[in-house]
């Protein structure tokens, strides 16, 4: 039930995309096609998810101990960068099919801001006391992934309808109009505020 | 006259946020009043202005296989001096600024400015770079955060960088029709599409009329021309 409530939360409620505008750039640039949305859609899940467990691993057990919590920025950068490198090379020894599909988003994701923002909320203290434990943190951040995903995906779709409009004033085609879209959205989900 | 250029293109021509779409989480998440993104832009300013200059004074020894992680190395270790500077002296700004502070290490302006401009030139040419791009992102800034507290507040209100105390500020709009919606979310990306397709039209508008120009100078040249005969 706590997980139910935790992945409408961060689904539908704070979704990251449309409250704390992270993210935003690959939006714009892969949500063109409906496959390569997928595509990064699944990348990002998987990476978020398991660049939250790395690094909250990090921080917990090496630099709380240590006393240099002010490394943490510097170590999950590079956490991220490598895990993804190495995922890209798994996947290319190993599952090559899969490779072929996620292969370009993969190098992407190391500067999209929701894994480096997911990881940092992740290691949030309040008064000094962890917000998350570690059930609770595998479980924001999985449904944060989630929640990107769904906006990823359904953007995409509108996508596909923009570009074909051949009656858009000149001046916002392209991004202009992407942003104003998004910013409709972003109103349409204000509806499900107060849910939970 | 290459140095003005460099430094004039970052500001216009190459605009990080209206032209490249760069870094627009930020653009968008801390334009909400003008101080903030004031805040943000002298941030990304002073870390592009660090890591450019000391990326391109080492440029020649880094082997270019793992020239990414060490330039995201540097650029992490300078956003974290920066945010610990901040937390210290603009404690206030820092609070408001938030994640968003630790978030420029991806901002892809930084390590965009790293691979195609300071890993290639001099420490010069890459510090006038750095701050033409910095002033034209921080401009970028200005402009959203001032028509969102506009529109929203009706006024500006000015406080001070260091304290967060109010200095000075104005109201034009009333209370009773300043228009709320640009200070959320959804605002704040409308107003951004906007701003964008103002800028495509003003770009747009420039280009026809240089156009027309060389049409007529091209007639005149033709009719003289002919006129000569």
């Amino acid at each position: 039930m706590q997980f139910l409530l935790m992945g409408i939360g961060a689904v539908l409620i704070n979704n990251i995309i449309l409250t704390r505008f992270l993210g935003i750039c690959p939006l714009l640039g892969v949500s063109k096609s409906n496959s390569s949305a997928f595509g990064m859609s699944l990348a990002v899940i998987f990476v978020v998810t398991m660049s939250a467990i790395l690094s909250y691993s990090l921080y917990m057990y090496v630099l709380v101990p240590l006393k240099i919590e002010y490394l943490r920025l510097v170590s999950f950068i590079l956490i991220i960068a490598s895990f993804v490198q190495f995922v890209e090379m798994f996947l290319k020894r190993f599952v090559p099919a899969l490779y072929k599909s996620l292969g370009i988003y993969l190098p992407l994701i190391t500067t999209n801001c929701v894994v480096l923002a997911v990881s940092l909320d992740v290691v949030a203290t309040d008064g000094g006391v962890p917000v998350y434990n570690f059930l609770n943190m595998v479980g924001y951040a999985f449904f944060t992934g989630v929640g990107y995903a769904v906006i990823l995906i359904l953007f995409s779709f509108i996508q596909e309808r923009l570009i074909n409009n051949k009656n858009m004033p000149k001046t916002f085609q392209g991004s202009g109009i992407a942003l104003v879209t998004i910013g409709l959205l972003v109103m349409a989900f204000l509806g499900f505020a107060g849910m939970i | 006259m290459k140095k003005r250029k460099i430094f004039i293109d970052g500001i216009f021509a190459n605009n990080a946020a209206f032209m490249l779409f760069l870094g627009i989480c930020p653009a968008l998440a801390t334009t909400s009043s003008f101080m903030s993104a004031l805040g943000m832009g002298i941030a990304v300013l002073a870390t592009l202005i660090l890591t450019n200059v000391v990326i391109s004074a080492i440029r020649r020894w880094v082997p270019n296989e793992i020239r990414i992680p060490v330039l995201i190395v540097i650029i992490a270790t300078t956003v974290t001096i920066i945010e610990m500077l901040m937390q210290a002296y603009m404690f206030d700004l820092s609070q408001t600024l938030g994640v968003y502070l630790s978030l420029i290490v991806v901002n892809c302006i930084i390590l965009g400015r790293a691979e195609a401009f300071a890993m290639k030139n001099n420490v010069l040419d890459s510090l006038i770079d750095a701050v033409g791009t910095g002033i034209g992102f921080m401009l970028g800034l200005l402009a959203l955060a001032f028509a969102r507290e506009f529109l929203g507040t009706g006024g500006i209100a000015f406080t001070s960088l260091l304290t967060g105390q109010p200095i000075w500020g104005f109201q034009i709009i009333p209370d009773n029709y300043t228009i709320g919606l640009f200070q959320e979310s959804s605002g704040a990306f409308i107003m951004f599409g906007l701003i964008v397709a103002l800028i495509n039209f003003v770009v747009a508008k420039i280009s026809e009329n240089k156009k027309k120009k060389e049409a007529a100078a091209k007639a005149a040249a033709k009719l003289a021309a002919e006129g000569g005969k």
